[in-house]
């Protein structure tokens, strides 16, 4: 431990149910990750080190979902650590893919897919991390984009507000200069209603956004849901199964879902 | 800036196709990097070009409201489409630019690098139409280029450096889609007589042999025509005239979409008209129509540092009205009900630009329409909030002439 640890913040990252891609999307700043460990102190983040200091942490990052009885007791304790609680992805955000269980019958999961079902201690639903305790800011993401992450970062060291926009995916398509692929090849896409930041992935793809970085602000669901059925012809079960992907579990994709899927069929 | 000691019509050219090419390495030859048409993800997208070959020969497109579709066209124009995507804008006004970038100095800061610091890049402009002429004098206007411009004293650094750099080719319209409306605003389907701020300005002509006439509008036009090899092209004769003429007539013709011209007081007297939150329940907030708008100029301001809060930059990025970030002040947001973001958008557009610019914000190119992903049309709208339903576009045309038609 250097002599200079007492004074850096504390970093911890904590996992809750997830599949720790977002904490890798952490391991993958490369370049930016130097920087980090000289401006905090990585107290605990078991995905690098199984080096760990005690609590309290000045900053903590969330990763998963609350799906277990244990998850629901532990996220307590990592609150009353942590001085700022960021929670990362969309399972800590809106309970990631996980939260179709929502949807459905868990019992019935667990045994058409477990051997001895008996041994699956689990609650019957998947929610995020800010349903059970006070989050102070949500990184969005399936997983999170690197450079939000490294912003958040950076910002909370600096004291200022982070650059992190909350308006639609569209905005990112433009500024890059890609062809939308919802008005020039029929490509159903989640991106007028959902949060830019993932980086334009699938639309410069040639691919219609599946919705990984959740709701924007006021997201108009009802009538792009209706432009799909209506002007492109889908069917309601394909409108409303494309809602129901790594943010279901956020209200406004939740509800536009079961507009046109009910809960309890998976189809 | 037509060249009064050089007759125009004296110098005027008529090029062949492979004449084209002859334009194009010129124009290279100059310096310019030359932004064109091209196909990409099936649309034509305007990019740096490196000759005729790159251009989208025998293609047009189809478009409606939340509709866009290229399709083949047997004469093989080069410029045989309507309004691209993304417009000429983006690399006048980009949509991303870093001003500043500044090192703390332990008591303050230290500017190292800022957007005015660099030579702006030379482009020349291949194949505006004259929507898109206007916008590009719409914008000229914004960003305090011209005598007239509210902020003519201090005009915005980024812009007038790449604006000023700039080589403009323009080109009168030969297709229009069924979303274009110029006609009814007045900036096209023709190149105005005195070019419209462009430094050529061009014919494609297909019917009776597949030409171009090329005629200068600006001293730089005139030099660039000069420079080019001896032996290109072949002075224009009455026909050619007669037929380069007929191009943007017959665009025209076929032209069905009017935007109504008492559209600036339909929209100031109908602020409260329940249209709006009709709109306001199909719109989707996504900006989409703010983004692909050749006039819409707005930008947000971002600064950031590094983890260590040693290096900070300043960043602009394209922004929209449609955005809450736009309208937040102290305490909140202003315009949160989407209606109300939709009508400061169409109510800036088709109204309050002529008091702000003495011209309407919107030339008739189209975009807006077909680019919103839910085809909202704010010709469709004006009409609604003028109490008629809006037969005239009802109709969906598809297409029109082909270039250099009857
Ligand atoms: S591709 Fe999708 S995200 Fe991009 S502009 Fe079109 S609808 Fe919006
Ligand atoms: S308002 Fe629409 S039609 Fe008018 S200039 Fe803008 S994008 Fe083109
Ligand atoms: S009018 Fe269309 S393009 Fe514009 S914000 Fe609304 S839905 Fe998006």
């Amino acid at each position: 431990m250097s002599p200079a640890d007492a004074s850096r913040p504390k970093l911890a990252v904590f996992k809750f149910s997830s599949c720790d891609g977002c904490q890798l999307g952490l391991l993958s700043l490369e370049d930016e990750l130097l920087a980090l460990a000289g401006a905090v102190e990585i107290a605990y983040f078991l995905e690098a080190t199984r080096r760990t200091v005690k609590g309290p942490y000045d900053v903590a990052l969330v990763e998963g979902s609350i799906t277990t009885a244990h998850d629901a007791k532990r996220i307590q304790t990592v609150r009353r650590q942590s001085k700022v609680l960021i929670s990362i992805g969309a399972c800590a955000t809106a309970g990631g893919i996980q939260a179709l269980k929502n949807f459905a019958d868990h019992k019935a999961f667990i045994e058409a897919v477990y051997a001895r079902p008996e041994y699956i201690e689990t609650l019957s639903t998947s929610t995020a991390i800010a349903d059970h305790v006070p989050v102070d800011f949500e990184l969005r993401g399936c997983p999170v984009n690197k450079y939000q992450v490294l912003e958040v970062l950076s910002a909370f060291l600096n004291n200022r507000k982070p650059n992190l926009p909350r308006h639609s995916e569209c905005i990112e398509c433009k500024r890059r200069g890609t062809v939308c692929v919802m008005v020039a090849h029929g490509t159903p896409c989640l991106g007028p209603v959902t949060q830019a930041g993932c980086g334009n992935l699938c639309p410069t793809q040639t691919r219609g956004c599946y919705g990984c970085f959740g709701p924007k602000e006021g997201p108009n669901t009802r009538a792009l849901a209706d432009w799909m059925t209506g002007e492109m012809g889908l069917s309601p079960r394909a409108v409303g199964q494309a809602f129901r992907g790594f943010n279901a579990g956020a209200d406004a994709f939740r509800e536009e879902s079961e507009r046109h899927v009910p809960a309890h069929d998976q189809g | 800036m037509s060249d009064p000691a050089t007759p125009q019509s004296a110098r005027a050219v008529m090029l062949d196709v492979p004449g084209l090419d002859a334009l194009i390495a010129a124009l290279a030859g100059a310096g310019f990097t030359v932004i064109g048409p091209r196909l990409r993800e099936q649309a034509i997208v305007l990019e740096p070009i490196e000759g005729r070959a790159d251009l989208p020969a025998g293609w047009r497109d189809v478009q409606s409201p939340g509709h866009y579709r290229l399709e083949e066209r047997a004469d093989g124009a080069l410029f045989g489409f309507a309004s691209p995507p993304h417009a000429w804008k983006r690399h006048l006004h980009p949509p991303e630019v870093r001003l500043m970038r500044a090192r703390s100095t332990g008591s303050g800061f230290e500017v190292t690098d800022s957007a005015g610091d660099h030579a702006p890049p030379r482009l020349a402009l291949l194949g505006v139409k004259p929507c898109d002429l206007a916008a590009i004098a719409a914008q000229d206007q914004v960003f305090g280029l011209t005598p007239d411009a509210p902020e003519a004293s201090r005009p915005d650094p980024t812009y007038a450096g790449r604006r000023r750099a700039a080589f403009i080719v323009a080109l009168d319209c030969g297709h229009a889609a069924a979303t274009c409306f110029c006609d009814s605003m007045g900036t096209g389907p023709a190149v105005p007589a005195d070019g419209g701020g462009a430094d050529l300005v061009m014919s494609e002509i297909v019917e009776g042999g597949h030409r171009f006439l090329v005629r200068p509008a600006s001293p730089a036009g005139a030099r660039l025509l000069d420079s080019l090899p001896e032996g290109t092209g072949r002075p224009p004769e009455a026909a050619d005239r007669a037929a380069a003429a007929a191009v943007p007539e017959a665009t025209r013709a076929a032209q069905r979409r009017r935007l109504d011209p008492d559209h600036r007081r339909i929209v100031a007297d109908n602020l409260d008209h329940p249209h709006w939150s009709r709109v306001g329940e199909r719109c989707l907030a996504c900006a989409n129509c703010t983004m692909v708008c050749p006039t819409c100029f707005c930008a947000t301001v971002e600064d950031s540092t590094d983890l260590t809060g040693d290096i900070a930059e300043r960043w602009r990025r394209w922004d929209s009205c449609f955005t809450m970030d736009f309208s937040y002040i102290h305490g909140g947001s202003i315009r949160i009900e989407t209606a109300s973001r939709y009508r400061q958008w169409m109510s800036h557009k088709l109204s309050s630009w002529y008091e702000q610019f003495g011209r309407s914000g919107c030339t008739g190119c189209g975009r807006c329409i077909a680019w919103c992903p839910v085809g909202i049309d704010l010709t469709e709208e004006t009409a609604r909030l003028a109490g008629r339903a809006p037969a005239q576009n009802a109709a969906k045309q598809d297409s029109a002439t082909p270039t250099g038609g009857e």
